[in-house]
């Protein structure tokens, strides 16, 4: 059976059963039917949400607004700190050890400084976003150019390159591969974070999440979930897996056909 | 006075194993040799005689511990691209083209458009100008090594120095491209520097073979081949080389056989 047959007849299973719990329960109450949400439900949310109340819509382009200015600043930030770290060891002896012991920290807990730095609101959310990501990019960056061939060096050390030029144009390039793999993990981490800030903080995907349990609408709890997931799942792996396959490719790491 | 082409004039190399370790390696010790323009010379021997050390030497790729390398009388100090360089690997940007490649070498220097007359030129002289969109995974070996060569060739260095270059290559593309080196160097008229371990390429490409011995390193012996092109290896004079230089290095081979299996190896 192929793949996507045998999932979707999973998912069309679990539909059918979360469903009938639902159904279920309606009759006998062995939980309070407000609070027990039904997939039914959270699909004509979704529908309602989108197209016709439009809170959903309003919510979405908010938080893929946020998610995509602090994923370009966690990059960029990152990115530009991995290199100085790559570069610099005087910088990767002090401000590495740094980022090594920010790393753990869950990007959350800058929350409360963030609100207090920022006067609440939305800067406060997009610095949580930003950090979640930046470490992992940093990270990622500073391995990429740590491990450029040296061969590519010498090579280009005989045609003249050197220095800044040497950095510019053959160690950045030849570190694209552990770039992008910082940069799927400060998408990931960034995710993440705003979801957890935005439940804490106003508007977007998260804040509509804990609006929608005080006002008992659990079907619209649901469905917010699934937009999360959906999110997730479709930048993970149908946009960064994608690039990621042809640049691997492309920079010899992965033999030909030997895709996943 | 200044003299011209390649001078190696008393160079010595030891390698410290670590910082603060006075435990340290010497590769060779005292090399003399002169490289004459156009000159295509080859240098032979065993693993470990320091080959390509003296070649990354003329190169600027490392520094010699004592003596000095000039070309045309000017110190070599680091690399540059006077001095163009093969690597056994080819050694070639992954994101960019066939082209890419060349242009990468050139674009430094040249306007764009006489940038990519020079690429388009070497891309044809090495035969690769259907493939000049081509990336490098796409390429077979020998591909990527004439990539390498046109890359090196675009820059008009007077020197290419080349440190095994088709080491790595099967035996029917080891061929195909002695032919077309040989072709490029007419053309051209390079001086070329040539680290191999295999004797019938040292006597098939070059003018003159600098056999290098190992433990202590160092030039054993310089052998002209006064040979015209294309060589035969069935010929007698180019078979009695071969014999030579064969005894002369399995002297050398069972030297450090004797060194690194003790007493077990016995001749």
């Amino acid at each position: 059976m192929p793949l996507l047959i045998k999932r979707l007849l999973f998912f069309a299973a679990l539909f059918v059963l979360w469903e009938s719990v639902y159904h279920l329960n309606l009759v006998y109450s062995f939980w309070s039917p407000t609070l027990f949400p039904s997939p039914s439900g959270a699909v004509s949310q979704l529908y309602i949400g989108f197209f016709e109340t439009g809170i959903l819509r309003v919510a979405f382009s908010e938080s893929m607004g946020r998610i995509f200015t602090g994923f370009i600043l966690a990059v960029l930030i990152g990115g530009a700190l991995g290199i100085t770290l790559a570069v610099s060891r005087l910088a990767d002896e002090t401000l590495g050890s740094l980022v090594i012991a920010l790393q753990p920290v869950p990007s959350i807990v800058w929350l409360p400084i963030a609100l207090m730095m920022f006067q609440g609101g939305s800067s406060a959310i997009l610095f949580v976003v930003v950090l979640g990501g930046t470490w992992a990019m940093t990270l990622n960056m500073r391995m990429g150019i740590k491990n450029v061939q040296p061969l590519l060096i010498r090579a280009a050390r005989t045609m003249d390159y050197k220095g800044a030029e040497l950095i510019w144009k053959v160690m950045i390039p030849a570190s694209v591969p552990a770039a992008l793999t910082g940069a799927r993990l400060a998408w990931a981490f960034g995710w993440r974070a705003l979801m957890a800030a935005e439940l804490i903080g106003r508007g977007g995907l998260g804040r509509t999440l804990m609006d929608a349990r005080d006002f008992y609408n659990m079907d619209l709890v649901v469905a917010i979930m699934f937009i999360i997931s959906a999110v997730g799942l479709a930048v993970e792996y149908l946009f960064f897996s994608r690039v990621e396959r042809k640049v691997l490719r492309r920079w010899g790491l992965q033999e030909k056909g030997s895709g996943r | 006075m200044i003299e011209l082409g390649i001078v190696i004039r008393n160079v010595s190399k030891t390698f410290c194993s670590a910082e603060g370790d006075r435990t340290s390696t010497e590769v060779f010790s005292d090399i003399n040799l002169e490289i004459g323009h156009g000159e295509f010379v080859t240098l032979l021997g065993p693993s470990g005689c320091g080959k390509s050390t003296l070649l990354n030497i003329t190169a600027g790729l490392e520094e010699a511990t004592e003596g000095s390398v000039t070309v045309d009388g000017r110190l070599v100090q680091g690399p540059g691209a006077d001095r163009g360089v093969v690597f056994q690997e080819a050694a070639l940007m992954p994101w960019l083209s066939v082209r890419g490649n060349v242009l990468f070498a050139v674009k430094k220097k040249l306007s764009a458009e006489e940038a990519g007359r020079r690429a388009d030129h070497y891309l044809k002289m090495v035969h690769l100008s259907r493939f000049a969109d081509a990336y490098p995974h796409e390429l077979s070996g020998g591909m990527k090594q004439r990539t390498a060569i046109a890359r090196a060739l675009a820059m008009d260095p007077a020197i290419l120095l080349m440190d095994e270059p088709f080491g790595a290559l099967d035996e029917q593309t080891r061929t195909l491209l002695h032919r077309q080196l040989l072709e490029i160097w007419k053309q051209t008229e390079k001086t070329i520097v040539f680290v191999t371990h295999n004797i019938r390429e040292s006597l098939l490409l070059s003018d003159r073979i600098v056999l290098m011995g190992a433990r202590p390193g160092g030039i054993r012996e310089v052998i002209s081949v006064e040979l015209g092109h294309p060589r035969n290896p069935l010929d007698k004079e180019f078979a009695a080389l071969e014999r030579r230089i064969l005894d002369l290095l399995s002297d050398e081979i069972s030297k450090v056989a004797k060194e690194e299996y003790g007493d077990a190896f016995a001749d």
